[in-house]
């Protein structure tokens, strides 16, 4: 039973849960048969709430009966990312120093999941504290992306958009401080939205670096994606950062009408560095938002050469800071060799965080630090806000902007950790838009030759969600049914 | 930039981050630091006279409320998180 669900959508299983076709334990237990199925090759999970999500999918089923529930996704399994607080349930963002954490409280936006009566099945693996572009740096396993698994699903983001690509869950949680949602779907073929900074609640999210930091949905299409993002966002009083919004309704907009959109391709962004069938994946979607009746052209956005310096700089400087906390005083790993207070904490840290988190914090505190702080730490802040003037005139003549998520497909597992910069340098397309503040989606385009997906990516303005979902629609509907991860053959069964 | 010493910056970053390396770690994270820094030296060209620094996207401002304990309720679901503890505080080795 069950195996005809897991390719539909998180909308689709809804309605047919809210018209009593299905019950949410069927929808648990179906993808808890396919987690048992795909987990051993994929492993997009560090932990699975087998018992709580069954035990929860009776409580909800009576909640959508008396009424309590009765959003759009009420009954539906799904993944949350590992570094996003889960009460009662282990919380680590795939790090030693956190192994033992459990959250006496639930994040702002699993707050509204559980509100909304959907079902959360487990934490997904994730690149230690988010720093990472393919999920490696995770102290805990190796994920694999279902499309060849000899490849990494992308990062930091990478357990959420490979459990959905793998159709272990209906939709998932993730979050973006430079691409991390946006580059993992495209490598997944799954959507994701980088959402305005602001609109959801950081509050429960371990922080990585907190002016760029955001939550954001990944899922099957761009209609899942849109509506839960409508559920996810809201002032918080918890988030100072938090900004006060119109209610975010996108249905209108899921309708794909870009008659007169207007659409720019940063011309850097087809520069030298990107793979070719990127930047076909790229024309094709051209064509189409043409064909949709939006108009096209290529301009020059400007300063996407000091993008990744000051998205760098600022992010490791806000890292060093915020990773302070983790001392082995109030939770997780504490070393057991220290004898004073000190040595303690060193040895906690020296022995609890991973290369590439130890690498992020020496390099904020060297930009911060005192003779330094000049020449890269206010020069990354001030950068950052000429990369901002430059998204400012360009949203000025465009609504939308198109440019890849990434330069290429999925690295092979086990090729990118060695050269740092050089993967530092893969985020190039998303991280502007974390150091501006904008939302962006991530939509599947199409296959490579070798079997991986290509994504693409659309930028609005701040706060204007409502545009990029338009332009995503309207790409979607006229590209079809993208294919599924774990090919054709086994498509709809398990 | 300034010419940097890489063996005092290194001991110094140890001491900034509470975090120790061994002296093969050393060397790597130096070499790697330095490929970093010499790219991200590209900032320099930038001509950022009269430009404001950006920490925050939108201009929000501080934001209050009362100063009123909440959640007092969670001290022990907190304390249970600690990797040592005693008659319901911290536990840390000795400090002096």
């Amino acid at each position: 039973m069950g195996e005809e669900y897991l390719t539909w959508t998180a909308g689709e299983l809804a309605r047919k849960i809210r018209k009593g076709e299905i019950r949410p334990s069927e929808a648990v237990e179906a993808s808890l048969l396919q987690i048992e199925r795909m987990e051993p090759q994929i492993g997009a999970f560090l932990q699975i709430d087998r018992e709580g999500a069954l035990a929860r999918a009776e409580e909800v089923e009576q909640g959508i009966r008396s009424g309590k529930y009765q959003g759009p996704f009420a009954g539906v399994p799904a993944a949350v990312k590992d570094n996003i607080c889960t009460k009662g349930m282990e919380t680590t963002c795939a790090s030693r120093i956190l192994s033992g954490f459990y959250p006496p409280y639930d994040a702002c936006a699993v707050e509204k999941l559980k509100e909304a009566g959907i079902i959360i099945l487990g934490k997904t693996n994730m690149d230690e504290f988010a720093m990472g572009s393919t999920t490696e740096t995770s102290a805990r396993k190796v994920t694999k992306n279902p499309w060849n698994t000899g490849h990494v699903p992308g990062g930091s983001s990478g357990g959420s958009c490979a459990a959905v690509a793998a159709d272990e869950c209906f939709i998932a949680l993730g979050s973006d401080t430079g691409g991390s949602i946006r580059q993992p779907s495209s490598f997944c073929g799954v959507t994701g939205i980088k959402p305005t900074y602001g609109t959801v609640s950081r509050y429960g999210l371990i922080a990585y670096a907190s002016s760029l930091d955001q939550i954001g949905p990944i899922g099957k299409d761009v209609a899942d994606c849109a509506r839960m993002l409508s559920l996810l966002a809201g002032q918080d009083r918890r988030d100072s950062t938090s900004l006060k919004r119109e209610t975010l309704d996108f249905e209108e907009d899921l309708a794909g009408d870009i008659r007169g959109m207007k659409v720019g391709i940063p011309k850097e962004y087809l520069d030298e560095g990107i793979d070719p069938e990127v930047r076909d994946a790229l024309k094709k979607t051209m064509e189409i938002l043409k064909e949709r009746g939006a108009s096209v052209e290529e301009f020059s956005l400007g300063m996407t050469e000091y993008v990744i310096p000051s998205y760098y700089i600022i992010a490791s400087a806000e890292a060093s800071s915020n990773l302070a906390r983790f001392d082995g005083v109030k939770y997780g790993y504490r070393s057991p060799h220290a004898d004073s207070l000190h040595e303690m904490y060193k040895m906690t840290r020296s022995e609890g965080f991973g290369t590439e988190v130890k690498r992020r914090i020496f390099l904020g505190s060297f930009v911060l630090s005192s003779g330094y702080y000049d020449a890269y730490y206010l020069k990354a802040l001030k950068a950052r806000a000429v990369i901002k003037e430059a998204f400012d005139r360009a949203f000025a003549a465009y609504d939308v902007l198109l440019g890849p998520a990434a330069p290429q497909t999925a690295p092979k597992i086990g090729e990118s950790l060695s050269d740092p910069l050089q993967m530092y340098l893969g985020d190039l397309y998303t991280a502007a838009v974390n150091l501006a503040g904008l939302p962006a989606i991530s939509v599947p385009c199409t296959v490579s030759k070798a079997g991986l997906p290509i994504g693409i990516q659309l930028i609005g303005d701040c706060l204007q969600e409502k545009k990029i979902i338009r332009a995503a629609a309207a790409f979607e509907k006229e590209r079809g049914i993208f294919p599924k991860a774990y090919s054709g053959t086994k498509r709809g069964k398990i | 930039m300034k010419k940097i010493s890489w063996d005092e910056t290194m001991e110094y970053l140890e001491i900034l981050s509470q975090i120790s390396l061994t002296e093969e770690e050393k060397q790597e994270t130096a070499g790697e630091l330095k490929k970093i820094l010499a790219y991200m030296e590209k900032l320099e060209e930038l001509d950022t006279d009269g430009v404001e620094p950006m920490s925050h996207v939108f201009p929000v401002q501080n934001v209050f409320r009362e100063d009123i304990v909440e959640r007092e309720d969670q001290w022990e679901a907190l304390l249970e998180n600690a990797p040592q503890k005693k008659e319901g505080q911290y536990l840390v080795p000795k400090t002096v």
